[in-house]
């Protein structure tokens, strides 16, 4: 799998990604600027990391998503490369126009860094093909603005159109309450675009895929990807 | 020519800053507060005097950046 990973000023987990695609893959991926204008050919795919773009000036992922680089990343979306954009990335991706909805303030204003539960929703996509439908995982979570919303005719398309792509929850897969960490409309933590080639998620799969540090839960994502492009 | 843009949330949109500002209003003692939406204000400097030409460039800034339409309207003042 040929991958490339896009750092803007303020990304900060491009490090965490670039390990988990290169365990996933056996190889290493092209590290990019946001100021570049091509993707190396042959990419794949297209990983915008976490972090605080641009301080988060403005609003999270706004002027990272009129950046240079994502004409690239947008007309490599069209051709149905694939892109898949993690917490700042996520943010990125809803300010670029690739996913719909925003990411708003985390409802109790508060930033969240702790372990959640997410519920697999759709196994049948080439991110999600190695965990089961309705299999529960576990990884971290770290972000003050993950609160997602959009109006309410976006939200019944995402749902009628199965776009959702991980849902909070509790341990046992129950949702709601206290098992939302930042008020989601219909506790979304990732969805899909119309294609399915591009993901956006407020989580870290790529921090847990590693026994040292906690679990092994985000891996199926990598190979998931690894599995698709080979 | 200056030119005021302010970037308020749609109404509808959930504000949890400006609930929290009003709870914080309320504790402060500032009696008679009944609502608080925060949002942004950009203070803007343009080139030339053409009031129409200003919409425009400003409408474009708006779209383009400084306002989520998503979640957000905006107003011009000249």
């Amino acid at each position: 799998m040929k991958s490339a990973i896009v750092v803007f000023p303020g990304s900060n987990r491009e490090g965490d990604m670039a390990r988990a695609l290169t365990q996933a893959s056996g190889q290493a991926p092209a590290m990019l600027w946001h100021d570049d204008h091509e993707l190396p050919a042959g990419t794949d795919l297209v990983v915008l990391p976490g972090g605080f773009s641009y301080g988060d000036y403005l609003r999270c992922g706004a002027i990272a998503g009129r950046a240079r680089i994502m004409d690239a990343v947008r007309a490599h979306a069209a051709r149905g490369g694939l892109v898949l954009g993690v917490c700042n990335g996520f943010q990125i991706l809803c300010e670029s126009g690739l996913l719909p909805g925003v990411l708003m303030r985390n409802a109790n204003l508060r930033f969240v860094c702790k372990m959640q539960h997410l519920r697999i929703e759709g196994a049948d996509t080439v991110f999600t093909r190695r965990y089961r439908l309705g299999q529960v995982i576990e990884v971290a979570i770290a972000h003050g603005e993950g609160n997602y919303e959009a109006d309410d005719e976006t939200i019944a398309r995402l749902e009628g159109e199965g776009r959702v792509a991980f849902r909070y929850c509790d341990a046992a897969g129950r949702l709601g309450g206290d098992a939302n960490p930042n008020g989601s409309r219909n506790d979304i933590a990732g969805v899909y675009s119309a294609a399915r080639n591009v993901l956006g998620l407020m989580p870290h799969p790529e921090n847990l895929i590693d026994p040292l540090v906690g679990g092994i839960d985000g891996r199926a994502l990598f190979s998931s990807l690894a599995q698709a492009a080979a | 020519m200056k030119a005021r843009v302010v970037v308020t949330l749609k109404s509808g949109v959930l504000d949890p800053q400006g609930k929290a500002i009003e709870g914080a209003l309320t504790s402060l003692g500032v009696a008679g507060v009944s609502g608080v939406r925060q949002g942004k204000v950009f203070d803007m400097e343009l080139e030339g005097a053409d009031e129409d030409a200003a919409r425009a460039t400003l409408t474009a800034a708006c779209e383009k950046l400084l306002a989520n339409t998503v979640i957000e309207n905006f107003s011009i003042e000249l």
